[in-house]
């Protein structure tokens, strides 16, 4: 097992669990938002850390594309959802 | 560079990431919780470049950071109280601050216990020793792929119907953010020092999307990274206060965002025609047909982020902001389903607006 396979791998769990308190506990909608930002940045922090293989040998690229296409989803996620909240809040106003 | 120092920067690095979490998360202040989310945005790019995973640094620091942090600043800007108000009534009795840090503190137990067990499960699937059966695969079957950057491999060629739907994806946000409203109010027009830099910087974006485009065959690079810069390019317009940011009206603006999953299907379909199956290329045009497929992903994925920054569908021109004002007057509830942008010019423009 690599030093920093674990390192990072263990840095990605903190961060998901930092993440996911502060979606659960968020006291505004954007911050819940940034808080599942954080959450996902976690999960593919393990990820690129199982798929590193020490300085000689070439990295898995499996999950170098599972987190390529993650990121693209989180930042559709994250641009549906804030406008989601603005029509929220638009609605809330006019009643 | 010798294991100690290495170590020393992994340990600099990773207690900076996590902190930075920590206070992005723990910030009052939403402006600055964005900023420091920002910044671990572009920690973490420098992570992966640690962990020799280039491709996904140059990602994460163009959306992850650079986009996601450009939307949510937006999300502040647009609403300095709107965002802020979810459950934060006011609290009158004893009993109900009892229950909220009973909550409060289960919830942070749980969440605890949660990353113990995540922690621990990571390990004991790290202790399995080292995984090579599917790189072996990859690297023997890569000369066939058309391209030579294994991670462009995976995600257009093994795994192509992966990232097809993830393109799916996007077009689902796209259509949800279109049907959600009208995009915000633009920006004040630039002034002359950022009118200049604008000059050079919109066409040094574009040019730079093509080269990770064109670069992304055989070194980190692709469609994701070209999409998010030549959106980067789309922001830095709207924030000079230019209104198309270099869109198409109506159904033109719709037929670019959904190039990507069209152009993805019409290959596959075709390949299907020629009795092959669903986006099994053939080796000698696979090159060929990558680089089709990307360059219509690139171009949808830059609309539909413009068009997420932008925040919703957008007006027909200049007038925008007075007709703004104007809808805000007249209509109070959503307005009927107008074909956006019908692609007016100026003149019809005002009429139309009063009409909804």
């Amino acid at each position: 097992m690599l030093t920093a396979q674990w390192l990072y791998g263990l840095a990605g769990c903190l961060v998901t669990g930092i993440g996911l308190g502060n979606a659960l506990l968020g006291s505004s909608l954007l911050k819940r938002v940034l808080a599942i930002n954080v959450m996902g940045a976690g999960v593919f922090m393990m990820l690129i850390a199982v798929a590193y293989r020490g300085p000689d040998l070439a990295p898995d690229p499996v999950p170098h594309a599972l987190v390529l296409t993650g990121i693209v989803v989180a930042v559709s996620a994250t641009a549906l959802a804030l406008a989601l909240a603005r029509r929220l809040d638009r609605e809330q106003d006019d009643g | 560079m010798n294991s100690t120092t290495l170590l020393a920067f992994d340990a600099l690095l990773l207690i900076s990431t996590v902190s930075l979490a920590w206070a992005s998360l723990a910030s009052s202040d939403e402006r600055r919780g964005v900023i420091l989310f920002m910044a671990f945005g572009l920690l973490l790019a420098m992570a992966w470049s640690r962990l020799q995973a280039p491709d996904v640094a140059l990602a994460e620091a163009a959306i992850g950071a650079g986009l996601s942090g450009a939307l949510l600043l937006s999300a502040v800007r647009r609403e300095p109280v709107g965002l802020s108000r979810t459950g934060a009534e006011p609290v009158q009795n004893h009993e109900k601050t009892d229950y909220r840090m009973t909550l409060r503190w289960t919830v942070t137990l749980l969440c605890a216990a949660f990353t113990a067990t995540l922690g621990w499960a990571y390990l004991s699937a790290l202790s399995f020793g080292p995984h090579d059966g599917l790189p072996r695969a990859i690297a023997a079957n890569l000369e066939a792929s058309g391209v030579s950057n294994p991670v462009t491999a995976v995600l257009l060629n093994f795994r192509a119907w992966d990232t097809l739907l993830e393109l799916a994806v996007l077009l689902t946000a796209a259509l949800g953010i279109l049907a959600l409203g009208k995009e915000s109010p633009a920006y004040q027009p630039a002034g002359v020092v950022f009118e200049g830099l604008i000059r050079w910087l919109v066409p040094l974006l574009i040019l730079t999307a093509g080269y990770l485009l064109w670069v992304g065959a055989h070194a980190p690079g692709g469609a994701f990274q070209a999409g998010a810069t030549l959106a980067a390019a789309g922001v830095v317009l709207r924030l000079a206060g230019r209104h198309r940011i270099g869109l198409p009206a109506g159904i033109r603006l719709r037929v670019l965002m959904a190039a990507g999953v069209g152009v993805f299907l019409l290959v596959g379909l075709v390949l299907m025609l020629a009795g092959r199956s669903f986006l099994g290329y053939p080796p000698a045009l696979a090159s060929l047909l990558i680089l089709v497929i990307e360059t219509a992903a690139m171009l949808a994925i830059a609309a539909t982020l413009v068009l997420a920054f932008a925040g919703g569908r957008p007006q027909t021109d200049v007038l925008a902001n007075t007709a703004v004002k104007l809808e805000a007057s007249t209509a109070s509830g959503p307005g009927p389903a107008r074909p956006a942008g019908s692609g007016g010019t100026s003149n019809d423009c005002i009429p139309e607006k009063k009409a909804c």
